[in-house]
């Protein structure tokens, strides 16, 4: 091989390096990455069985069933619709009742919500941005975590 | 009044960054030694001055001050002393304060140690640095003022947040900015050498201390942050891919490639180019991080303050600094001539190759970092991208810098014999494989994919020792004499084999923690048992516990292997009082590598409790290896060549290869 063409080995080399790795990138785009949605949002779009998403909105009030063992069930409301979600593990610390809540999981084929997640972070004036975000934009926003009151 | 003096000295060292950031650089172009003479003692005014600021805030939590809003906020007088302390960082203001007062404490060093720095380079490399310096020090004198008074001053403060109360506040912060503003330098020596239009092996030699100082701090400030999160949150995870960890994980990214292109650039005069190109995107990415982190644009542990206008500042900031060093760089970046001419398969060729991954790596992490902040902001659309988009990109692509990571010390500079290389990695490879099969042996078995893994690990850590082995000559001289020989190595050497293991001992960790870690969730009761990892559970019962400035309920556990009894181990739930905020202290036992992990969850109507545990293998290897990588970097930093202040070859390359500047 002659220097020029060497070089041009070389280079294509690393270019194929990067073409792997913006292919590698939207594969993985396609196959984890995960919509935010409220309950209202689910009666407009449908989410298949098995697409995992990240539902958000408030604790609703009354709503926490401890099941057996440590299987939890709880709804999530935006003070207009409400979807039942069960979970399975530890909660967070600040899981509690009208608390903002953030939880990724799927829907079963049975159309419940499956968490394997429950994120309701470390502040006690802690709301998940997302939520709070869209429980400005609908008007239904308390500051100060007094929400659904 | 002192609280005003604190104030009054951050005014002036404002005033003292504005005079830095010009008068130096004039003087470098006019050539004026008195002006160029500002430089060093500006630097060292202005660390002073920050530094006093920055004690008075210190004072005012010691001393619990209330009458300052800051420390109202975030203190409590209850509060252990130690966290008074410490609790200085643990806010917004606060956390600035440190931002810049390492800052310029790395100015002031750069005064100190670069007396045999060319006077105009050093000038200049001041200046950049009071640059930055002015654009912070504005930051928080108009935005994020620690000195604010209030009148009447409150009786009691608010308390820190009680997951920051730990004594990680008081290691993690320092030294992850250590790391973070530690490159600072090298972006202030690139931004400088493009003003003064030239470059030279010497110039990566000034360089390279500093870098191997800011990676080896911020490598610790990872790994600790890691550790922290681990035992403080109580999920059992030790990495989660949160937008901040990678804010941090970036810059530590990239400066690991400035670390090896700047070795290339020492010590063969080629990739200059990049080398600048790199030190300005590494101190780039620790602006970025700083931006996600504290403009609150993102859902996060750490993102205390969300104030717009404090998100549109920094953002200012960003833009100036790095839109300004690339437009300067595309200016003069083809003034610089590269020289060093290598074939592909050569040390050069390795670190290229590691250079290419590891900025493809940085580049995947940043893209899962940003994508939904830019998504949300062209289409409203919000979504989440979590560890699975991370593992499947960022884990597939570093495999292959793992597989050559021990072949570049074992190539030669500019010409290297790749069969050569092979055929000394062969008993190391042969070991890592065994190894590998011995481990998974023991372990019962699990994924091929983890086979795979371990044997890579044990090659990352063979291949390091036999770096040493073959340097020593081991096997073919005679054993003192190899011994002897080993000893004269330079330091550097055990550096980069330390570095390279370490690296090794934390892939093990995180491959065998992945492969074979176990879980239980299981509700218990008084007296009630239950196994995981072979250990069993017995659970004592609960107890009331009251400590400063919390309440809590302690769960007493004895473990007991095969009917004996081992250990015992608390776990608990507290409440800090004065926000009512409830925390999960986990319960941990380290058995030789490997940890057991007990996290209690919500009390149930019958007594019971939810209770969650972990048998985590060879989980402490994660942070084992980030501290001997750590300790490689100060094994290399102590080596006599890097000093700045050490004699170098004679000034000949200096005069003849530097090229004027217009």
């Amino acid at each position: 091989m002659t220097r020029k063409q060497k070089r041009l080995a070389i280079i294509a080399g690393g270019m194929s390096f990067i073409l792997c790795a913006v292919l590698l990138v939207l594969f993985a785009f396609g196959q984890s990455v995960a919509y935010f949605y409220m309950p209202s949002d689910l009666t407009k779009t449908t989410v298949g069985p098995g697409t995992r998403i990240r539902l958000g909105g408030l604790v609703e009030q009354g709503s926490i069933v401890r099941g057996n063992g440590s299987t939890v069930s709880f709804k999530v409301t935006d003070g207009q619709q409400s979807v039942p979600v069960s979970y399975t593990g530890i909660l967070p610390d600040l899981f509690r009742e009208g608390q903002g809540v953030v939880t990724e999981g799927v829907f079963n084929s049975a159309h419940a919500f499956v968490a394997d997640t429950v994120l309701a972070k470390h502040d006690e004036k802690y709301m998940p941005k997302e939520v709070a975000d869209r429980l400005k934009k609908d008007g239904v926003w308390q500051p100060e975590g007094t929400a659904t009151k | 009044m002192i609280i005003e003096l604190g104030h009054f000295a951050l005014v002036l060292a404002l005033a003292t960054a504005i005079i830095l950031s010009t008068l130096p650089v004039i003087g470098a172009r006019r050539r004026d030694p008195a002006m160029m003479a500002v430089a060093p003692i500006g630097s060292l005014t202005l660390f002073a001055l920050v530094a006093f600021s920055f004690g008075v805030l210190t004072w005012a939590y010691v001393v619990s001050d209330f009458s300052v809003a800051n420390v109202w906020e975030n203190s409590h007088s209850m509060m252990p002393i130690v966290y008074k302390f410490a609790g200085v960082w643990g806010n917004h203001e606060g956390s600035m304060m440190l931002w810049l007062l390492i800052l310029s404490l790395f100015s002031a060093l750069v005064a100190i140690f670069g007396r045999n720095l060319p006077e105009t380079l050093r000038a200049n490399v001041l200046s950049v640095q009071a640059w930055i310096a002015s654009a912070f020090l504005l930051f928080i004198l108009l935005t994020s003022n620690p000195f604010i008074r209030m009148n009447p001053a409150p009786a009691e403060g608010q308390d820190l947040n009680p997951v920051l109360q730990d004594p990680g506040l008081a290691i993690h912060p320092p030294l992850l900015y250590l790391g973070y503003v530690g490159f600072s330098v090298c972006f202030s020596f690139a931004v400088a050498a493009l003003i003064d239009g030239r470059i030279d092996a010497a110039w990566a030699r000034w360089v390279r201390p500093w870098t191997l100082a800011a990676w080896t701090f911020l490598t610790a400030g990872i790994a600790v942050g890691s550790y922290w999160a681990y035992y403080e949150l109580g999920w059992g995870g030790w990495w989660f891919w949160d937008p901040v960890e990678n804010a941090s994980f970036m810059p530590w990214l990239a400066g690991t490639a400035l670390l090896h292109s700047a070795l290339v650039m020492e010590k063969r005069d080629a990739l200059k180019i990049w080398t600048v190109l790199l030190s300005i995107m590494t101190f780039s990415l620790s602006l970025l991080g700083t931006f996600l982190v504290r403009s609150g644009v993102l859902t996060s542990v750490h993102a205390f303050a969300t104030d717009p206008t404090r998100g549109i500042f920094i953002l200012a900031i960003l833009t100036l600094f790095i839109g300004g060093a690339f437009t300067l760089f595309a200016w003069r970046a083809p003034r610089l001539k590269s020289g060093g001419i290598f074939a592909p398969i050569s040390r050069e060729g390795s670190l290229v190759l590691n250079n290419l991954i590891l900025t493809v790596c940085t580049g995947t992490v940043l893209i899962g970092t940003l994508y939904p902040l830019v998504l949300e902001t062209l289409t409203g659309e919000k979504i989440s991208v979590g560890a699975p988009f991370f593992n499947l990109t960022f884990g597939l692509l570093m495999i292959p810098l793992l597989i050559i990571v021990p072949f570049g010390p074992m190539l030669a500079w500019k010409r290297g014999d790749l069969l050569g290389a092979l055929q000394r990695l062969y008993a190391a490879a042969g070991l890592s494989l065994f190894a590998a099969v011995a481990v998974f042996y023991f372990r019962h078995g699990g994924p091929v994919m983890a086979l795979f893994g371990l044997a890579l690990a044990f090659f990352l850590i063979f291949g390091a020792l036999a770096d040493l082995w073959q340097r020593g000559n081991f096997g073919k001289a005679k054993f003192s004499v190899a011994l002897r020989r080993l000893a004269g190595l330079p330091r550097s050497a055990f550096g980069t084999a330390l570095a390279h293991l370490g690296l090794g001992v934390t892939v093990l960790g995180i491959v065998a923690v992945t492969t074979f870690q176990t879980e239980g969730v299981v509700e218990m009761k008084q007296g009630s048992t239950t196994e995981v990892g072979g250990y069993t559970l017995a659970f004592d019962g609960m107890r009331d516990g009251k400590g400063p400035n919390y309440t809590e309920q302690r769960a007493h556990f004895t473990i007991s292997r095969g009917g004996v009894a081992v250990a015992d181990v608390w776990s608990s739930k507290r409440l800090y009082t004065a926000r009512r905020m409830p925390t999960t202290e986990a319960g941990i036992l380290t058995f030789g590598l490997s940890q057991l992990y007990v996290s209690l969850g919500d009390p149930m109507a019958d007594g019971g409790i939810v209770v969650r545990i972990w048998w985590k293998p060879f989980i402490t290897c994660i942070w084992g290896g980030a501290f001997i990588m750590m300790f490689g970097g100060f094994v290399s930093l102590s080596d006599r060549r890097l000093r700045v202040g050490a004699p170098t070859r004679k000034a000949k390359p200096v005069k003849t290869v530097m090229e004027p500047a217009e």
